[in-house]
């Protein structure tokens, strides 16, 4: 059975991860308790909105310690924009926020003489090894960012003012500042690549 | 900076119906939004946008199912706009499958409607929709489909609802929309100059040429609907003619 479960942190793109996982056969269904995110083949936190926020609904359903437990253990896990955020320990957008904290780095605001939010199509760049990440174009819609690639960690990287973190992987782990749900044929062909994997898990 | 220029196809809405005309060779129901968008997808939209003109209740129940079936077939943001009241509407329109909602005339009467978006969506998902009139001066905000002139200057709304949370700006000429005299580079210039959002370039658009200009006064990115709802051109056409003017596109 390969199960993928949504970590339901909000409204704005539930919809949109939804459909482009049903167009690639996989019907998503809802995570409410830590063991439906503990005992799925793969799990999808599509985070939304503020930092705070975002955390605060995972914390409110309990389900942060088992979404950390699969991230270190490198399971099949794909986090979405400000989902890839809150892998780290805090935000500028939400000061005193705690996040995963899976990785010791603050995100910041983009800075220099850019629009913010950054809402459009970039240049995605992935350094070499990676296994999900393939150069293309992704849709983005950020005003925080993660400034550099943690160790340990593969990374891909785009430009915006400065150079910022654009995707992350480790093992089955995929993090994903665009949003791979809106991002075109190249955006599927990602998903496809991660989704393979938890039918490799279950 | 690597951002790509933005070529946004518009679809007005009704009764789950693409209106004001839709001729496109190869589309067997030029009036069916959902094959309609996913023409655009095909051809290389970067984003589509749906504008909810019904003035019905029903019409709105039309709308959400037609914002449904565009989200199972499109992979590309969909950005919905009119008829928005409260926060409330546009979570109901963000639960169908909008990305990006859009607040026009219920903003203007009550300008906290975009914080409260913003507050419960994220700025990123809310769209200032400006209609703007000249005064030989300045430019006015009209509402109410153009009906009605409000005297409220349309920078200093778009600089007061961006502070408030508004993520993008989609900004309309009343005058050049529907006349093919190209965009109000001046009025761009001037939103674009007091904002530091992106915005969308909206009316009067009837050339390649009108897109590489409203992108050189700062928009980034331009709302297109009669040339490619004509058949005139396409978005594969328009993105070529920016790249061949040295504007970053999404290839």
């Amino acid at each position: 059975l390969s199960q993928v479960v949504m970590v339901p942190t909000g409204t704005a793109n539930v919809a949109s991860v939804s459909a482009a996982f049903a167009r690639l056969g996989c019907n998503l269904t809802m995570a409410a308790r830590p063991e439906d995110v503990s005992g799925a083949a793969g799990a999808v936190l599509p985070g939304v909105g503020a930092f705070g926020a975002a955390m605060a609904r995972v914390d409110a359903l309990g389900l942060g310690q088992a979404l950390r437990d699969r991230i270190e253990l490198g399971r099949p896990t794909l986090v979405v924009c400000v989902g890839m955020q809150l892998l780290c320990r805090q935000s500028e957008e939400s000061p005193g926020a705690v996040g995963l904290n899976v990785l010791d780095i603050t995100v910041a605001r983009f800075e220099g003489a850019v629009r913010v939010p950054q809402l459009g199509w970039n240049r995605v760049e992935p350094g070499p090894g990676s296994r999900f990440l393939e150069p293309g174009w992704a849709y983005f819609a950020n005003s925080y960012r993660l400034g550099r690639v943690p160790d340990g960690w593969l990374g891909a990287t785009t430009e915006y003012g400065s150079r910022f973190v654009s995707a992350l992987e480790r093992g089955d782990v995929l993090a994903c500042q665009f949003h791979p749900e809106l991002s075109g044929m190249w955006g599927a062909a990602l998903l496809r690549r991660w989704l393979e994997t938890t039918k490799e898990a279950a | 900076m690597s951002l790509a220029a933005r070529v946004v196809p518009c679809l007005d809405i009704k009764d789950g119906r693409v209106v004001k005309g839709v001729r496109f060779q190869g589309l067997r129901d030029a009036g069916d939004p959902v094959a309609c968008a996913a023409l655009y997808e095909d051809q290389g939209a970067d984003e589509i946008v749906l504008l909810d003109v019904s003035a019905t209740p029903e019409g709105r129940g039309h709308a959400l199912e037609t914002v449904r079936r565009v989200r199972s077939v499109l992979s590309i943001p969909l950005t919905v706009g009119g008829g928005v009241r409260g926060a409330d509407d546009a979570g109901t329109l963000l639960e169908a499958g909008a990305d990006k909602v859009g607040v026009n005339t219920a903003a203007v009467t009550r300008p906290a409607l975009v914080g409260e978006i913003a507050d419960r969506f994220g700025a990123q998902c809310t769209v200032l929709a400006v209609d703007a009139a000249g005064t030989g001066r300045g430019w006015e905000v009209v509402v109410e489909s153009g009906r009605k002139r409000t005297g409220i200057d349309v920078v200093e709304w778009c600089a007061k609802a961006t502070a408030i949370g508004a993520g993008e700006i989609l900004l309309t000429s009343w005058d050049r929309d529907g006349t093919g005299d190209g965009y109000d580079l001046d009025l761009i210039e001037a939103v674009s100059s007091a904002v530091t959002v992106p915005i969308v370039a909206s009316g009067g658009a009837a050339t390649a040429r009108h897109l590489v200009e409203a992108i050189r006064a700062g928009a980034s990115a331009a709302l297109v609907a009669t040339i490619l709802h004509d058949g005139h051109t396409t978005v594969a056409e328009l993105k070529d003619a920016l790249a061949g003017a040295g504007i970053v596109v999404r290839p």
